[in-house]
């Protein structure tokens, strides 16, 4: 049980991360916020992968010629962090959408704050 | 017995027939003459093609159309059996006279949307002749949804707000019943995998078990019994009496609830079977609701003063009668059902017929209304008079065969206590519509000066209708071979 | 065309569409509505044009860049997602058709070509969900057609931004969610595709990082699917949006996230993993059968039109959920056929209110006259036809989706759920009279001098002809479900659920 508390020590400051970034989505009443914990939910995923990837005694997976090819533990696993690399577009993709949102919730009523919101749009003719 | 079928195109043409003539009906919105013109001309042709399958039916050759798979393992196929034939038969004579005493009635009335009225009708005899050919449970059920769709407009005619809450009482009750029915049939599709009626029942060879075939019984029943109106699923039919009085006749004695009857029909004897009812007392199930329907059914039409409201609970338990000739479950029992099933609908129909008249030249609904109006309107009260008797079961009146069937096949069973429900129906029968006769000829009544007849076009069909009472009741030869028929492929002999 | 490259070519025509767009309707702005319906239309030859060959040859595999899987991303064009593929491009196709005036009407004109080139991002992005034999690419694709949606959804009427942010923030979690389980299976298992990954998961047995990776994942597709209770985002982003973009998101978007749960329970983790090992099915199907009757119930107190519609899709994609949840073939048959139904259905129902909106100027359910119906009765008649239709009433498409989830149901012994079924057709009827009632039996409402308005101003032939064929083809598409059934989609079915019809 240590054993795995420990060795997956990562695993739990990621969790920790995630579970931030969910509490600022769900919390926060100012939606610039939940942006916040948007992007950090991301990065905790993004950093779940790239965790994923090490090993234990082993280098970038750039071939080097003193150690060869054949053995793999030598190496650390480049799939995760090329796939990260596509999921952090998309994460900046989404960021940049939500604030795009943002703005034109702001210009047309001229508050952030959830609640404020919701009491507008109730209030909101159409 | 499992007859020849022969492959025909005359039972898609019935089917179809009067479906073609919508979109002509529709087309000549602006000219009524033409339209009913061709609402004439379509139940002309569908009688025609009806009448042109009798001949096969009577001989045992089967005419069948098969279309295509609607779903894995079921086709939509046409069948025209003795039993379609004979429910066909009944529903498209009896459109001829519901057309032309229609024309005279949304004259009189000068109805509102005639084109809607009249287009949606011949879409409810399409699928009622779809009803009576269906080969199996999943084309039944196509055709009996469309039935209840198609009367929706029907129903709600009059578009005041009592007509539309009966519109939605109306679809309320029936598509809740297609939706038991389509459980069921989706059901027993699981069970044995094959949905096409067989003389004798679809699950004869299989042996289902009590947990299963009464449930799947009480779906079944759930089904068709709203359309036919069985206690306590009955509330809809008086409340549709606020259409219009030829939708009242042929749907709401004829198509529509005896759709529903000759579903009933179908599940006892092509589904279940005799000896699976038997086995599991779903057939004595059966006879405790169609009992209490009659007699309840009876006395709740003593105390209507609405004179449609009273005939829509004498066919509530008018229709008892052939759910319980078809649960006694033997041959002469069916013939008197079926029997009943085709006269009972000349009768009432006469009935509505009247009810019609009267309202279209007095305005008048309740009985308590009628007195003296015999003098002014001779011709109707005399059909009324002959229908209503023969409703009694008084011979030779096509009412008293049937009766005598079912009655004399209640003591053939070994249940003469049913006769006796029989005799007490007929009295109540007499109870709630000889006072109505009395009234229109023996009381003096006010406000009738100078009132004559309705039009031509409402008296000739009424007073066919009620000869047809007494034809039948003299010559009911094609009816009873064809009952005959019916029973001899399900109990043999 | 190329017949190996056939998987790969629907999504592809979609994406060029997209860069094409912005170019060459840069100077004529009208050319991008042409461009889009090009695409469409070529899209769904391509796909109508795939059913064919699946059914002749079995199913195609195209490797992008040449690389093998499991390392390189591979398409599967297989009878399935040959099938949702021709679904989605043909809704797509007819929807673009109609939104050619919705789009002229709502949106300024600035916002035209940007908008065209938007719903072939989206396109691109569902396409390759079906496509796609790889899970992290499924990801890619499930982000960049919820990207385009956000988009699309945020320029509607004043309130639509809202609704896009709050859809922004939930799909977010929801693809956050599919990746973290993604993660889960990948470290595992060490392969992303589909095929791999079916053939590692047996040795690699039920642990607990297996069983969290699936239920990520399905937690990530229910939230794209709107799977009740995660639905939250659905009601607003349907009434805020554009017609145009509620019409393609209603009968396609959701159908998606079906899709995605369909392959993850079935082709991956396989039918006794999700029914015996853990009993995930079981919870969709609960879940599912609550949506149901939660979405019906709800739909029959809205009074736009269109959010009715929105309660009713809840309510419908619970069909499908149900019917994956059932884990039987029959269930199975019945939810990808309710795939193509509810499309059709709920396409024409919202080029409906398109149209009730383009000409009377709004879509609410109270303002509703037989006026409204005598102005537009091509229109009302497509509404009625539709409204039987979601009833489930025969020979319309509704009515084959419940015979097929029915026995499904009898065949689980599941009676709660056949019941629920029912019940849902019942409340259908309910909401949907409502609408009907009003169209055909409220008196028209008088303007002030005491007329009423006169002249049919039915809407234009290029949204009527949509409308009609979307409605028609619920009475061909019913009539001919054997067919389909028959010839394509029993084909399908995952081993271990081949079909037994009795």
């Amino acid at each position: 049980m240590r054993d795995f508390l420990v060795g997956h020590y990562f695993y739990w400051f990621i969790f920790l991360l995630m579970t931030i970034g969910l509490a600022g989505i769900i919390l926060k009443r100012n939606l610039i916020k939940k942006v916040i914990g948007m992007s950090i939910l991301q990065v905790a995923i993004i950093l779940f992968f790239v965790a994923s990837a090490s090993k234990w005694d082993a280098t970038v997976p750039i071939l080097d010629p003193a150690l060869g090819a054949a053995d793999v533990t030598k190496y650390i696993n480049p799939l995760p962090h090329c796939l990260m690399l596509t999921a952090i577009v998309v994460g900046v993709a989404t960021s940049g959408v939500a604030f795009a949102l943002i703005i034109m919730i702001w210009r047309r009523f001229r508050t952030l704050d959830e609640n404020e919101l919701l009491e507008k749009l109730k209030h909101d003719p159409d | 017995m499992s007859a020849p079928a022969a492959p025909s195109l005359l039972p898609l043409l019935a089917v179809l027939v009067s479906l073609a003539a919508v979109p002509l009906i529709l087309l000549s919105s602006r000219s009524p003459r033409l339209r009913e013109t061709w609402t004439l001309a379509a139940a002309a042709a569908k009688f025609g093609l009806v009448l042109a399958l009798l001949p096969g039916a009577l001989r045992g050759r089967i005419a069948v159309f098969d279309l295509f798979e609607i779903v894995p393992g079921v086709r939509l196929e046409l069948r025209a059996d003795p039993l379609g034939v004979l429910f066909a038969l009944v529903a498209s004579g009896l459109w001829i006279l519901t057309s032309l005493y229609s024309i005279g009635y949304t004259r009189g009335l000068n109805e509102h949307k005639q084109t809607r009225y009249f287009a949606f009708f011949a879409v409810c005899l399409s699928a009622t002749v779809g009803i009576a050919f269906a080969a199996n449970l999943v084309t039944f059920i196509l055709f009996y949804e469309i039935l209840t769709i198609a009367t929706y407009p029907l129903v709600i005619h009059k578009e005041t707000p009592e007509a539309v809450s009966a519109g939605r009482k109306y679809l309320a009750f029936t598509l809740s019943a297609g939706v038991l029915l389509i459980a069921a049939a989706a059901w027993s599709f699981l069970l044995v995998g094959d949905l096409d009626f067989k003389p004798g029942g679809i699950f004869s060879g299989a042996a289902l078990a009590g947990k299963t075939a009464v449930p799947l019984f009480l779906l079944f029943l759930g089904g068709v019994g709203v359309k036919s109106a069985v206690m306590p699923l009955h509330s809809w039919l008086p409340t549709a009496m606020v259409a219009p009085t030829p939708v009242s006749a042929l749907l709401h004695a004829v198509a529509v609830v005896k759709a529903g009857v000759f579903g009933l029909v179908r599940v006892v004897a092509f589904v279940f079977g005799p000896d699976l009812l038997r086995r599991f007392h779903l057939d004595t199930v059966l006879i405790v609701f169609a009992v209490t329907t009659i007699l309840v059914g009876s006395l709740l039409a003593l105390r209507q003063d609405n004179l449609k409201r009273r005939l829509a609970y004498s066919t509530v338990s008018h229709l008892s009668y052939i759910i319980l000739g078809t649960a006694l479950l033997s041959g002469p029992a069916l013939i008197g059902a079926l029997l009943h099933l085709a006269f009972h609908a000349t009768m009432k129909i006469t009935l509505f017929f009247c009810a019609g008249a009267i309202y279209v030249r007095l305005h008048r609904e309740n009985v308590s209304e009628l007195n003296g109006i015999g003098k002014a309107m001779p011709w109707t009260m005399a059909a009324f008079t002959l229908g209503s008797l023969g409703l009694c079961g008084v011979p030779p009146l096509n009412g008293f065969l049937s009766k005598w069937f079912l009655g004399s096949a209640a003591v053939g069973t070994g249940r003469p206590l049913l006769a006796g429900v029989l005799i007490l129906s007929g009295l109540l029968n007499a109870a709630y519509l000889l006072p109505i006769v009395q009234r229109s000829f023996f009381r003096r009544g006010s406000g009738l000066e100078g009132r004559r007849e309705a039009s031509p076009w409402m008296v000739v069909p009424l007073v066919l209708t009620a000869v047809l009472t007494l034809v039948l009741g003299l010559f009911p030869g094609t009816f009873h071979r064809l009952a005959g028929r019916v029973a001899a492929g399900i109990f043999g002999g | 065309m190329i017949p190996t490259n056939a998987p790969a070519l629907a999504p592809l025509i979609f994406l060029f569409a997209a860069l094409i767009i912005p170019l060459a309707a840069f100077k004529v702005r009208r050319l991008a509505w042409v461009l889009a319906i090009a695409a469409a239309a070529a899209a769904a030859a391509v796909s109508v044009w795939n059913i064919f060959r699946v059914l002749e040859s079995g199913t195609f595999h195209y490797r992008f860049g040449g690389w093998p899987p499991p390392l390189g991303i591979e398409y599967v064009l297989d009878p399935l997602s040959a099938f949702i593929t021709a679904v989605i491009n043909l809704t797509a196709l007819v929807v673009l058709v109609h939104s050619h005036l919705t789009v002229a009407a709502e949106l300024p004109e600035r916002k035209h070509v940007p908008y065209y080139a938007l719903v072939m991002l989206m396109m691109s992005g569902f396409n390759g969900i079906v496509l796609t034999g790889d899970f992290f690419n499924l990801y890619v694709f499930l982000e960049i057609a919820s990207l385009a949606l956000y988009g699309l959804i945020a320029v509607g009427d004043r309130k639509s931004p809202v609704a896009a942010f709050r859809y922004l923030v939930i799909g977010m979690v929801g693809g956050g969610f599919y990746l973290l389980g993604v993660g889960f299976l990948y470290i595992n298992s060490g392969s992303l595709n589909m095929a791999d990954l079916k053939a590692i998961l047996p040795a690699v047995g039920a642990g607990p990082e297996i069983i969290v990776a699936l239920c990520f994942m399905v937690l990530g597709f229910g939230i794209k699917m709107a799977l009740f209770p995660l639905h939250g985002w659905l009601p607003d982003a349907y009434t805020y949006a554009p017609t145009a973009t509620s019409s393609l998101m209603a009968p396609i978007g959701t159908k998606i996230g079906a899709y995605g749960l369909l392959r993850v329970l079935f082709f991956v983790f396989g039918v006794n993993f999700v029914t015996r090992t853990v009993p995930l099915a079981q919870v969709v199907s609960w879940l599912a059968a609550a949506g149901i009757l939660y979405g019906s119930i709800m739909a029959m107190a809205q009074d736009e039109l269109k959010r009715m519609l929105a309660f009713s899709s809840i309510a419908q994609v619970g069909y499908i959920g149900l019917g994956i949840g059932l884990a039987n073939s029959l269930g199975l048959l019945g939810a990808v056929l309710h795939v193509l139904n509810h499309g059709l259905m709920k396409a024409c129902l919202f080029l409906v209110a398109g149209n009730f909106r383009l000409r009377l100027g709004h879509s609410r359910i109270r303002a509703l006259d037989s006026g409204a119906r005598r102005r537009m009765p091509w229109t009302s008649a497509a509404f009625t036809l539709a409204a039987l239709s979601m009833i489930g009433l025969p020979p319309t498409v509704g009515f084959f989706s419940k015979w097929y989830l029915a026995l499904g149901t009898i065949r689980n012994r599941s009676w709660v759920f056949l019941a629920v079924i029912l019940a849902s057709s019942l409340l259908n009827a309910v909401y949907f009279f409502r609408v009907i009632e009003r169209l055909y039996l409220r008196p028209a409402l008088r303007d002030n001098e005491g007329r009423e308005a006169e002249g049919r101003t039915e809407a234009a032939p290029s949204m009527l002809l949509p409308t009609l064929v979307l409605a028609a083809s619920l009475i061909v598409i019913g009539l001919l479900n054997a067919v389909i059934v028959n010839g394509l989609l029993v084909r399908f079915l995952p081993p271990g659920l081949e079909i037994v019809f009795p």
